[in-house]
């Protein structure tokens, strides 16, 4: 693996967003590493996936920025970008893991169209190669090869996500956009995906947004974490840290809602 | 008695004609791009031509010669019915021969004879969006068109390879126009798509109902979309016509009695009895064109 | 020996001529006038004059005989011939307010200025087949004098408007240009001022269900009839040679406003919502299907989810106009001969590869 640039990634400044006299979030600062995964976390309503909606230019802030390093090098204000290249962005360098699989994934395409769509999207034209490739993906997403020809309304909840994750992946994504990736899933089913995006951050130098209310998946796969209330960041830090010291009352009654394993 | 002295010439005033005219120069500079255009409610049905009579009516002059055909024969009712409208309206020429018409109309198959420099197809189209059936909103096919975002087809190809072994669009199969627009070649059947390829005549599209335009300006790249180790294949007939004997030709099965006999004869009739009469020699000759 | 088939436009005329035989049916029953139809089959009248969108009584009479009484046949023929029609202006917008009015009801209040006027409607008849109407009897003599009051009958929803709670109708200033369907393609997103023109002449049976599901929970918006009226009203015109108003004579219309689901804002306090139906002629359940549906497609500018069929301005408006619609669906009847046999190909071809995989299997 190449030795990581150590300019950050992606930089969010004074990140904004009114919902009329509603506030979804305000004044957010954020920047990520390659390689690094960062946890949102807070309650319903803390803002949490307002800001994931804002970073991933899925909404349109009302003040404040997003800059990006592109593949070039070219750092991009994201929200000058034109439609095209943002789509382009969106489904190459970028990957978006919903939270309802029926969001990410097209329910009527078989899990190997559904792999496949990003390689025709940009250009590949080999019916034997776009199969293979997606044969890869569902071998390291372990789907076994047999269903590729399935579609996921033939699949668990679990398998949905591991498909949204190859999907995803087979553009080799700098950035993954997760929101509530685990949500309701069997905790076993959970505990699997997990693994596995622990595996592939490792092994490819992802680097990550996790939105979650849940402390325990903040713990398991995030190097930092950011707690979120009333759309405001009370608490930033190292995930470890934040979690076993917590400073603001408010996150210390997060980490004591957890129930103790 | 003509009804040419009661209507406009072919039928629309000429405000509708220039409308209609302006929306076709958009096309032909675009091409494979649907142009927009406010059709016009015409004494037929929509979906029964319409796009295509507005089209032969804002491009036709008093001295072209006009062909109708409805699936290649000059002779199916609808054929006989538009053609009957613009003797009508227009008191145009009208003829069956493909080589000796100016201006050809037609639902569902290009002419088997190679047309030329100097003759325009007008097709009749009912959906133009090459796109509907797999996204079924305007708002978002525009989009599609716009940014050149094409993979929804590519993946409807991959399923029907993964599903049947095979594409499975065998009409209205989708092509590339020079490179850049995703067309819908109107439903003539995908034997029929290489001969858009770099075709010496002007070809038009008109969908009424849906009120859009679209053309493909003489020698244009038209290709057909496929994957390259599933190229595209046009139908092929493993007989000739049972009445003229033509091969590579597109064949209609008529069914002949109700012990499962059949017999195939040429879809293109004007093509089917030029050979089976002594030729004739038309003022131009049959030009072939090299494809 | 098979010969290629050939006679189709022999066949045409045939054809033809066998319809206006049936058109005529038995010839020992007297012929039907278009005046007949005008006068006594005048829902049927008003309903081509709305849909076919020419206010021609006349016309509409004699394309319901040439089309055999269906309506829908009968409008397409009113279009085609609309579409010949020279085109001399826009008139100004008529003034329902200054109605004459001869059926007037309000759900919302008991009572109200102008009153309730049933007029002639079936509402409280009891559908009973009549068999007295096979006798050529004289009209029922009206017991009633009908008092016609010449004071012009003010808007229920500017009643609840000079109270602030209904919502305004949008600002629009005089001379701002207005949509004409007929003239440009329907493109979406598209405004409030399209999206009428569309419905009014629109399908009432497609109207008519979609109201009823918004009723039955498909997108809900709490409807009221606040006001149904019906009644005569000038048509003015200022031609350019003369630069002033010109009467054009008067049309009979049905207007139904409907009072909807209130919504306030952070701006504003709640006020109720707007659904709005007009059609030519006597046509209540038209005008009122169309006012819910109008409320309906409204939901995107209040802000509401789309969720129900009703509420998609899409799917509602590509589908409702029904000269389009039957034409492709009729145009199934067209010869599709060269598409199925593509298809047959194809399939013929895949059942033989099916069978080929299945024996080569056996033989394993």
């Amino acid at each position: 693996m190449s030795a990581l640039d150590d300019r950050p990634l992606l930089v969010a400044e004074g990140l904004t967003k009114h919902y009329g006299q509603h506030i979804g979030c305000a004044d957010v600062s954020l920047d990520i590493h390659e390689g690094e995964v960062v946890a949102v976390v807070g309650e319903s309503g803390s803002g949490k996936s307002t800001l994931l909606g804002l970073l991933s230019t899925q909404l349109l802030p009302s003040a404040g920025s997003v800059r990006y390093r592109m593949r070039d090098g070219e750092e991009r204000e994201l929200l000058s970008l034109s439609e095209a290249e943002r789509r382009f962005l969106l489904r190459t360098d970028w990957g978006f893991v919903h939270q309802d699989a029926r969001l990410g994934l097209r329910m009527g395409v078989s899990a190997g169209g559904n792999v496949g769509e990003r390689l025709m999207a940009v250009g590949w034209r080999h019916y034997g190669r776009i199969r293979a490739e997606a044969e890869h993906w569902l071998d390291r997403v372990e789907i076994a090869r047999s269903r590729i020809d399935d579609r996921p309304d033939t699949f668990s909840g679990g398998m949905r996500q591991r498909l949204q994750i190859a999907k995803n992946m087979v553009t080799r994504p700098r950035l993954i956009f997760m929101d509530e990736p685990t949500g309701g899933l069997d905790v076993s089913v959970q505990a699997r995906l997990l693994d596995l995006i622990r595996g592939f951050v490792s092994d490819y130098g992802l680097a990550a947004v996790i939105v979650t209310h849940d402390l325990a998946v903040a713990r398991l796969l995030s190097h930092r974490i950011v707690v979120m209330r009333h759309g405001r960041v009370i608490e930033t830090g190292l995930t470890d840290q934040v979690l076993d010291d917590p400073r603001e009352p408010y996150t210390q009654l997060l980490v004591a809602s957890i129930l103790q394993a | 008695m003509s009804d040419a002295a009661v209507y406009n010439f072919a039928y629309l005033d000429e405000q509708t004609k220039r409308m209609i005219r302006r929306a076709l120069l958009k096309a032909v500079a675009i091409p494979g791009y649907q142009v927009p255009f406010a059709s016009r409610e015409m004494p037929m049905p929509y979906g029964w031509g319409t796009g295509g009579v507005q089209v032969t009516a804002a491009v036709l002059g008093a001295d072209d010669t006009l062909k109708v055909i409805d699936q290649g024969a000059d002779d199916t009712t609808n054929a006989v019915s538009i053609r009957k409208f613009f003797e009508r309206t227009a008191g145009v020429a009208t003829t069956t021969h493909t080589s000796d018409a100016t201006v050809i109309q037609t639902r569902h198959r290009i002419p088997e004879t190679p047309l030329r420099e100097g003759q325009i197809l007008v097709y009749q189209v009912p959906i133009p969006e090459p796109l509907r059936f797999l996204e079924p909103r305007e708002t978002e096919t525009r989009r599609q068109h716009a940014l050149e975002d094409y993979g929804l087809m590519h993946v409807k190809l991959y399923e029907d390879i993964a599903r049947h072994g095979h594409i499975a669009t065998t009409y209205a199969y989708p092509v590339k126009v020079d490179g850049r627009y995703l067309m819908d070649p109107s439903p003539t059947p995908k034997f029929d798509n290489p001969k858009m390829d770099m075709c010496p005549a002007l070809q038009l599209f008109g969908a009424g109902r849906e009120k859009r335009i679209y053309a493909l300006p003489p020698y244009t790249r038209v290709v057909s979309l496929d994957f390259e180790d599933h190229p595209f294949e046009p139908t092929k007939f493993d007989r000739g016509c049972a009445l003229c004997g033509a091969e590579g030709i597109y064949l209609d099965e008529v069914v002949t009695d109700d012990r499962g006999g059949r017999m195939f004869v040429c879809s293109d009739t004007d093509f089917c009895e030029s050979r089976c009469t002594p030729p004739r020699t038309a003022a131009q000759g049959l030009n072939e064109v090299p494809r | 020996m098979y010969v290629a088939v050939k006679g189709g436009e022999a066949a045409i005329a045939a054809a033809h001529a066998l319809l206006d035989k049936e058109r005529r049916g038995d010839p020992t029953v007297p012929a039907l006038t278009t005046e007949q139809i005008r006068e006594q089959l005048a829902l049927a009248v008003d309903r081509v004059t709305c849909e076919g969108s020419l206010y021609d009584r006349d016309l509409a009479a004699l394309a319901i005989k040439q089309a055999r009484g269906d309506l829908i046949e009968a409008i397409f023929l009113l279009r085609a011939y609309r579409s010949t029609l020279p085109r001399f202006g826009y008139a100004i917008p008529i003034q329902t307010g200054a109605m004459a009015i001869r059926r007037r009801i309000s759900a919302t209040f008991k009572d109200l200025p102008g009153g309730q006027v049933l007029g002639p409607t079936f509402d409280y008849t009891h559908r009973l087949l009549d068999d007295g109407l096979n006798d050529q009897a004289p009209a029922t003599e009206l017991t009633h004098k009908i008092a016609h009051d010449e004071a012009a009958v003010p808007h229920v929803a500017d009643l609840l408007g000079a109270q602030g709670l209904i919502e305004q109708n949008a600002e629009v200033e005089i001379g701002a240009p207005v949509g004409d369907l007929t003239r440009d393609p329907l493109t979406f997103p598209a405004d409030r001022d399209l999206r009428l023109q569309s419905l009014a002449r629109g399908d009432e049976g497609l109207l008519l269900a979609l109201g009823y599901s918004t009723q039955r929970g498909y997108g809900r918006t709490h409807p009221f009839a606040g006001e149904i009226r019906m009644g005569h009203v000038e048509v003015h015109l200022v031609p350019e040679e003369l630069g002033f108003e010109v009467s054009l004579g008067e049309i009979v219309v049905t207007e139904c406003e409907m009072v909807n689901q209130f919504k306030g804002s952070a701006e504003s306090p709640p006020q109720f919502t707007r659904g709005y139906g007009l059609a030519f002629g006597h046509s209540e359940r038209k005008a009122m299907s169309m006012a819910l549906v109008d409320r309906a497609l409204r939901a995107r500018d209040l802000g509401e989810e789309v969720i129900a069929p009703a509420q998609d301005e899409e799917f509602v408006l590509s589908h409702v106009d029904n000269v389009q619609a039957t034409g492709f669906v009729e145009h199934l009847k067209l010869p599709h001969y060269v598409d199925f046999q593509a298809e047959l190909q194809l399939v013929r071809q895949m059942r033989r590869e099916w069978e080929e995989a299945n024996r080569k299997e056996a033989a394993e």
